[in-house]
């Protein structure tokens, strides 16, 4: 179970899927009726980013803050000055990509002082564990934690986005409830999540489901 | 196998290379192949094994060197420029017959040129790209999936045949995420009598070098080299052939362009046009027998590359110019679309009425 706050940040170990997460995230709270931002703050890879979707999130009346520099062939670790506005003010929701590991989240920790005083957030951990590195739930323990350390912001739930990418099958994500439930038990931290391709989920979707409309697409 | 695990490209070169017995990787950091090193980074001290960042390019590919000399299973992987400044290392490594894997996940050029992917080194992985007459093995991965499978076979060649071989990637592949199943056997390893190991007084010491006084040794050892070039060429070059059968107009493409061609090449067979694709896995050795008969049989070919024409050549001197190429590329770090491909195809077909 998740209740919305007005920020909500996805850290992960990269390649965990914390942009699908992250745009599919803002628009289930578009369809609530709410005004969101998603800020693309993932500083490591210069890939398959936020930006690729930006043509649908405007379509959605969903504002897209991106690094300058994101798809081109400049490889720096900049971030745009409109970042500091998400939390000046506070009348719209943000959603927040942060970079993958460890090393993705130090750009985090720059603005974990604002967030933490105001107080109104969700720090969320995607969990893949079809990913080699985060395996078991101790190794993506192990991730979170050096996550944590450099965002300085404690984790508030877990996403569990176990997949196997286009190949995704129901029961794949079902193999996996056992491991993100034992992660939430060694954490202390809840699952708050379990994200699911749109086209596998019939009938009504529970809260504790996320559905995933948007995929990244490779050739 | 084991089970599916969803892997970065980049990641699946890493721990295909560790299962294949690559227990040292040296290398230094570059866009788009970094995950590869930061994964080594990780897994090789969990195994006993070497991860090691380099001061530069040049120092890593000179530790290959080394280490391969000791007969032991090693790899370097680096992004275009990180390969340019390689060469030398490579140069030597084939000169001393040592085997070894290279990995180029290649980006835009010339010079800095960018960060998003390409397949401009075409020229440099195959035609030698260091100095000196010596060619490499190139495997050029279609999927993530391949890019683990490749990376064995590799290292099989390279210790089979005493040469560098060289993985031939691009940036979308080495980043994009797909199921892979790894293997779990043990890797082939074969003996390595001339590796220098330590005589322990029990035989003759062996020398790693490439350097030769007498030119008629030179020449000699070159001729020797070439001789089994021959051979490899003859029977180590790869490829899959796609809807070949009845086709009339023949789609070449490996790597990320050859799945853009793939797709192009399903649509217009529904539109009726007769295209098939040849998909090259090796382009060192290049697949000319399949390529020499489809130019019987087809009225042209396509090049499908990302850079201004590269395996073009290689195409017109496997089919002896027999049929036309055309070539539909893009280049700075685009990728051809399926519907340009598509377009190129129509117009082999002649037109688009």
């Amino acid at each position: 179970m998740l209740n919305h706050k007005r920020v909500t940040l996805f850290c992960g170990h990269y390649g965990s899927g914390k942009t699908n997460i992250a745009v599919n995230y803002a628009f289930l709270l578009r369809k609530l009726g709410k005004e969101v931002n998603v800020a693309d703050m993932d500083i490591v890879n210069p890939y398959f980013r936020t930006k690729d979707s930006e043509k649908e999130l405007n379509d959605a009346g969903i504002n897209l803050i991106s690094p300058h520099y994101a798809n081109t062939n400049v490889d720096l670790p900049s971030l745009p000055q409109e970042l500091y506005g998400l939390f000046e003010f506070h009348d719209k929701y943000a959603v927040l990509d942060i970079g993958g590991d460890d090393r993705g989240a130090y750009a985090l920790g720059r603005f974990s002082p604002f967030i933490l005083e105001e107080n109104d957030y969700n720090n969320l951990f995607v969990a893949n564990f079809y990913r080699p590195l985060t395996r078991t739930p101790g190794e993506a323990l192990e991730v979170m934690r050096e996550i944590e350390i450099a965002g300085k912001i404690p984790f508030t739930g877990i996403v569990n986005n176990s997949n196997l990418g286009e190949e995704t099958t129901l029961e794949d994500v079902e193999k996996t409830v056992s491991l993100a439930e034992e992660l939430a038990r060694i954490s202390g931290i809840p699952v708050v999540k379990t994200a699911v391709k749109r086209n596998l989920i019939s009938g009504d979707i529970g809260d504790d489901i996320l559905p995933l409309d948007l995929q990244a697409k490779y050739y | 196998m084991s089970e599916k695990v969803l892997m970065k490209g980049n990641e699946a070169i890493a721990e295909a290379a560790i299962r294949a017995g690559c227990l040292h990787y040296f290398g230094y950091p570059i866009t788009p192949q970094t995950e590869l090193a930061a994964y080594m980074a990780k897994r090789m001290p969990k195994i006993g094994g070497t991860f090691l960042q380099a001061e530069s390019e040049i120092a890593a590919i000179n530790m290959v060197y080394g280490v391969s000399s000791a007969g032991k299973r090693v790899m370097t992987s680096s992004s275009s420029p990180g390969v340019s400044l390689k060469q030398e290392g490579i140069s030597y490594i084939a000169g001393a017959d040592l085997p070894a894997l290279i990995v180029n996940v290649q980006r835009g050029g010339p010079g800095l040129g960018g960060i998003q992917p390409s397949q401009s080194d075409y020229f440099q992985a195959t035609k030698g790209g260091g100095h000196g007459d010596y060619h490499l093995i190139v495997l050029t991965p279609a999927s993530v999936q391949e890019m683990a499978d490749l990376v064995s076979l590799a290292f099989d060649l390279a210790d089979k045949y005493r040469m560098p071989a060289m993985l031939l990637a691009d940036g979308t592949m080495g980043q994009m995420m797909e199921p892979v199943e790894l293997p779990d056997e043990a890797p082939n390893m074969i003996e390595k009598p001339w590796a220098v190991t330590g005589t322990q007084m029990k035989r003759e010491h062996n020398i790693v070098n490439s350097l030769y006084l007498v030119p008629e040794e030179l020449e000699k050892t070159n001729n020797e080299r070439f001789e089994r070039y021959k051979y490899i060429e003859e029977n180590e070059a790869r490829y899959e052939s796609f809807m070949m059968d009845d086709a009339e107009i023949c789609v070449v493409a490996f790597g990320i362009a050859a799945r853009v061609s793939r797709n192009a090449v399903v649509e217009a067979r529904k539109q009726g046009i007769k295209v098939g694709m040849i998909r090259p896995i090796t382009v060192w050795p290049f697949p000319k027998k399949p390529l020499a008969e489809a130019a019987d049989k087809v009225k042209s070919f396509i090049s499908v590359e990302l850079s201004m024409g590269q395996m073009i050549e290689d195409i017109k001197l496997a089919t002896s110019c027999k049929k036309p190429v055309d070539l539909c590329y893009r280049v700075g770090g685009m990728i051809p679309s399926p519907e340009q491909v598509l377009e190129s195809i129509k117009k082999a077909a002649g037109g688009n009425e």
